[in-house]
């Protein structure tokens, strides 16, 4: 097969549009992931009879299932209970709820890096807990742990192509499609993966950047 | 009608009478099978600028944390300026009560480690508490946080962040975000163990003004026995999780009366 230029440049709006789907998904699903992630973290660390042990064991269930899985399960499954959204709803929802289990790990580690010092601090000024937490635990606690939810923003993005599996149209689907119906791979799929590149990379960069900013101060 | 003979109740003169700020009464504290604190009485007078010394792991820091919340005690009763702190009967858990929380906004601390909060600045971390516990209002707060911070010689600094400062500048923070709360009691816990040995000065000379300045009672736990001679009413010696000795600074360093207290400060004074 020899690559075909005019070919390339005729599907590369439609990919375009595909791309623009993708990165849709991801900053939806990265801000509900962040936040969910961050409710789950402060939930278990609460230590709350019954809701933490559940917040627990959802966390656990969600990084031990495939996120396919879950994504077959929302969308053709769960209609039959009377519970559908359209795909693109779905998909970003899906991944969303899967990406905040692994957050909330990672938002676990920033807060055990907080000193036990500022939780004593905060104790002997007789903060309330809601202060505590939103003022002086968190911030430390999240500034921390920004470089790694960008890797999962990233990752997310790539991870994103899972999605076409429940029809919703993005960067990967639009390739396939493209190809199955001109019976030409090369060019969508080529230009599908320098596309997740051309995000990608100097999303990567950018993170290197945010690592060395929020460089522990302790 | 009462018989006579009953015995008068012992609140009758509560309010003639100041008694102690501090009393603990019984308190023990067990970690494990390792008893840090055995029974302990002790009680510690308004306005009385006590120094607490002792080997590590005599239980000296315990105290403090204890009356600061930051630990439980295992059993016994600890009241600050006639209030429950703490009421833990033998066998029972140790709980955080609405009438402990009442209580401990009479007590302040200042750790050896600072504690200050990283990502604020002096002035942030000094107006946080008056504002979100005592309900201050934000331009009252800030005007007496500059007076607090000028007091401890940090007038300069109130817009630096704590990685901005030195350690004895962190720590005179520390002080004045302390006495923002405007507490009865405040604990010092080895306020001078984590300084380099020429910043060591500056922050005893701001303790040293609080104590001939105020009326506030001082409990400090401290390594500088020059120090402790200098600004205590009274000196006691910690060892084994109980009180071995305790009396006028001059007497507890010119003249120990236990042998446990003169082989502890010939250690300690050699070098």
């Amino acid at each position: 097969m020899i690559w075909d230029n005019d070919f390339a440049i005729s599907v590369l709006p439609l990919l375009l549009e595909g791309l623009w789907v993708t990165v849709q998904i991801t900053l939806l699903g990265t801000l509900l992931a962040a936040v969910l992630g961050l409710v789950f973290a402060v939930l278990r660390r609460l230590a709350i009879p019954v809701l933490s042990p559940v917040v627990s064991f959802f966390v656990v269930f969600v990084r031990g299932t495939p996120l396919l899985v879950q994504a077959y399960c929302a969308f053709f499954v769960l209609p039959a209970y009377g519970i559908s959204f359209d795909a693109l709803a779905t998909g970003v929802v899906v991944i969303g709820v899967n990406y905040s289990a692994y957050m909330a790990e990672v938002y676990r580690s920033g807060i055990q890096g907080v000193p036990k010092g500022q939780w004593e601090a905060a104790t002997a000024l007789s903060l309330p807990g809601a202060r505590t937490w939103g003022r002086i635990i968190l911030p430390q606690a999240v500034r921390t742990v920004v470089p790694m939810l960008g890797n999962y923003l990233i990752q997310m993005f790539k991870d994103s192509a899972v999605l076409s599996a429940i029809t919703v149209v993005e960067l990967m689907a639009t390739a396939q499609a493209i190809g199955s119906s001109n019976f030409r791979y090369l060019e969508p799929l080529t230009l599908a993966a320098l596309l997740f590149l051309a995000i990608s990379y100097p999303a990567s960069r950018l993170v290197n950047r945010l690592e060395r900013r929020y460089a522990p101060q302790h | 009608m009462r018989p006579s003979t009953e015995p008068q109740p012992l609140s009758a003169d509560a309010g003639s009478a100041p008694g102690p700020i501090v009393r603990f009464q019984n308190v023990s504290k067990n970690w494990g099978s390792n008893q840090v604190l055995k029974s302990l009485n002790f009680e510690v007078a308004p306005g009385e600028k006590v120094s607490i010394i002792g080997p590590s792991g005599s239980g000296k820091t315990t105290i403090l944390r204890i009356l600061m919340t930051l630990e439980t005690p295992s059993e016994g009763l600890v009241t600050v300026d006639g209030d429950m702190l703490w009421d833990v009967a033998p066998g029972q858990k140790a709980r955080e009560t609405k009438q402990l929380r009442e209580t401990r906004r009479k007590i302040g601390m200042v750790f050896q480690q600072f504690n200050l909060f990283p990502h604020m600045t002096a002035m942030e971390n000094v107006i946080e508490a008056p504002i979100h516990v005592l309900g201050m209002g934000k331009a009252e707060a800030r005007e007496r946080a500059s007076e607090l911070l000028n007091l401890v010689g940090l007038g300069k600094h109130m817009n630096h962040t704590p990685p901005q400062m030195s350690g004895g500048q962190q720590q005179r923070v520390a002080i004045a975000r302390a006495l923002a709360m405007r507490p009865k009691v405040l604990l010092f816990d080895e306020p001078t163990s984590a300084l380099d040995p020429e910043l060591i000065g500056e922050v005893l000379n701001v303790i040293r003004n609080l104590a001939h300045t105020t009326d506030m009672t001082m409990l400090m736990v401290t390594h500088e026995m020059r120090f402790a001679e200098e600004i205590s009413d009274r000196v006691v010696m910690f060892d084994n999780g109980g009180a071995v000795e305790s009396g006028p600074p001059s007497q507890i360093f010119k003249d120990p009366q236990q042998e446990r207290t003169r082989t502890f400060l010939r250690a300690v004074l050699q070098h």
